[in-house]
């Protein structure tokens, strides 16, 4: 697997989702490695807008061919927006899964919460010790 | 190799390559290699040998002829499936059994319990290797490593020739539903193999392939998988596999609760569906009709091929006509499909059946 490039400014969670605050809103998406991790994404199912969603809990599932993954949410908040884009074209979580490929957006119900996630770096140097895992 | 591995049946496999989607593409496009050394192979030698194999088994292993390969099951005493098999005739006295990598040990057990025939049987699986080529060029892929001829293997056929220079068993078989060759040969030549039929294949486009695509692949074509659409509680008039129960043939295991399942029609059937909506039936997933539970989604998933949603499932066999209604019950909510007829995918030009 490439190295692949994490986003300095967002954070990011053991279950491999990341976030992206800008004032009172987080983009919610799936890393590179999940992606790569599920292999080729077939459907993806989101909630609606206005849903409450709590940190830790399931607000969605990506489905690869194999495999069925909840996406956990890295924070509490309310759904302001679902990407669309994904609806008939769920590959895009594979070819840009920190960009184009996110999965909702979410009015924050505490800000503060994100800062607990790990940074970009700590989120690299936790990966490369599930890969090293793996092919031990 | 960069493969995905996973554990499958007590062996370390590759999942995938270059991705289950690009994979089975090529197979249905080109050509694919399977790496699929993991299937057993037992073995039965003497004059009691088609005897033990047509008790064991519900086909009419008598068909054969030498050089013939037949889709069979092997039974318990209740017309179950202790697993299936393709079972080979190489001479009027020696068959080979291909089984599955998971029921190697107990097939072996369950022959040997009922070898009253003294036949020889070997539980042969650690001398075998075994590559799956597959797809529309899997023949000229094949053809350019060996001087065997073919195009005179019929499919469900085989015959002994040098590929590469190694000695292999050359079978026109397969588990995905296009025209291939499955060749078996000793295990010390296994990377000589893999190696020089990807270079034969690459310039036809064919790529390694793993599990997952010959799963999706085998899917589309709407055969079985051992553990998911036969096991030993299910029959094989039950699987949809008739065919393969030659009752005519004379008492074998299990015959007498076949003969009588026949006569009075199985009670639970084996159908294919596909999804209404985009949503994804899975292995397990309840299926209810009505509104009333009605039976469990065997396998299903995407087919890529199709670019639609598909699986197998039991149902009640009131309930399996073509174009039936039903509902594939997905993390507690209910998603209609609709019964359609199997296979779901059959290759634009269909070899003579054997």
């Amino acid at each position: 697997m490439s190295p692949a490039n994490y986003p300095a400014g967002y954070r990011y969670t053991k279950d491999h989702e990341w976030i992206n605050v800008e004032g009172s809103v987080g983009t919610i998406g799936i890393t590179d490695y999940a992606q790569h991790e599920l292999g080729d994404v077939v459907f993806v199912e989101l909630p609606k807008l206005g849903a409450q969603i709590k940190t830790g809990q399931s607000f969605g599932t990506v489905e690869s061919v194999k495999a069925v993954s909840d996406v956990f949410s890295p924070v509490s908040g309310e759904v302001t927006e679902t990407n669309s884009l994904l609806s008939d074209s769920p590959e895009k979580v594979n070819q840009d899964p920190h960009g184009t490929a996110w999965l909702i957006k979410v009015k924050l119900a505490d800000p503060k919460e994100v800062i607990s996630l790990m940074d970009a770096a700590a989120y690299q140097a936790y990966v490369d010790e599930k890969t090293q895992e793996q092919s031990a | 190799m960069g493969a995905k591995m996973v554990n499958f049946g007590g062996w370390d496999m590759p999942l995938e390559y270059s991705g289950i989607l690009s994979e089975h593409e090529a197979v249905r496009q080109r050509a694919g290699l399977f790496d699929v050394s993991h299937m057993g192979e037992i073995e039965a030698r003497g004059a009691g040998a088609l005897d033990l194999v047509q008790w064991v088994t519900c086909n009419d292993a008598a068909k054969l002829i030498v050089g013939q390969a037949q889709y069979s099951g092997l039974m318990t005493d209740r017309g179950t499936f202790v697993d299936d098999l393709l079972v080979h005739k190489i001479s009027e006295t020696h068959f080979l059994l291909c089984v599955n990598a998971g029921n190697q040990d107990d097939d072996f057990h369950h022959i040997l319990c009922h070898n009253r025939f003294e036949a020889k049987l070997e539980n042969a699986g650690p001398r075998y290797s075994q590559l799956a080529i597959q797809g529309p060029r899997a023949k000229e892929t094949l053809q350019r490593l060996t001087r065997a001829a073919l195009d005179s293997i019929r499919y469900y056929h085989f015959l002994f020739g040098s590929v590469s220079g190694v000695e292999c068993l050359i079978a026109r078989t397969g588990y995905t539903g296009e025209d291939g060759f499955e060749i078996y040969f000793e295990p010390q030549f296994s990377e000589k193999l893999w190696s020089d039929l990807l270079g034969a294949g690459e310039p036809g486009g064919m790529i390694p392939c793993g599990l997952g695509a010959r799963n999706t692949l085998r899917l589309e074509a709407g055969m079985c998988l051992y553990g998911h659409e036969i096991d030993a509680e299910t029959t094989p008039l039950e699987a949809g596999l008739g065919w393969i129960c030659k009752l005519g043939k004379g008492a074998f295991l299990g015959s007498a609760v076949l003969t009588r399942q026949k006569g009075n029609g199985v009670s639970h059937k084996l159908v294919g569906f596909e999804m209404l909506d985009k949503r994804i039936g899975r292995d397990g997933y309840p299926v209810s009709i009505d509104g009333r539970e009605a039976g469990r989604v065997t396998s299903g998933g995407p087919s890529p091929s199709l670019k639609k949603n598909i699986g197998m499932a039991y149902v009640p066999r009131e309930s399996s006509a073509i174009g039936t209604q039903i509902d594939i019950i997905i993390r507690s909510q209910s998603v209609p499909a609709r019964i359609i007829a199997l296979p779901f995918y059959k290759r634009p030009h269909e070899l003579e059946k054997p």
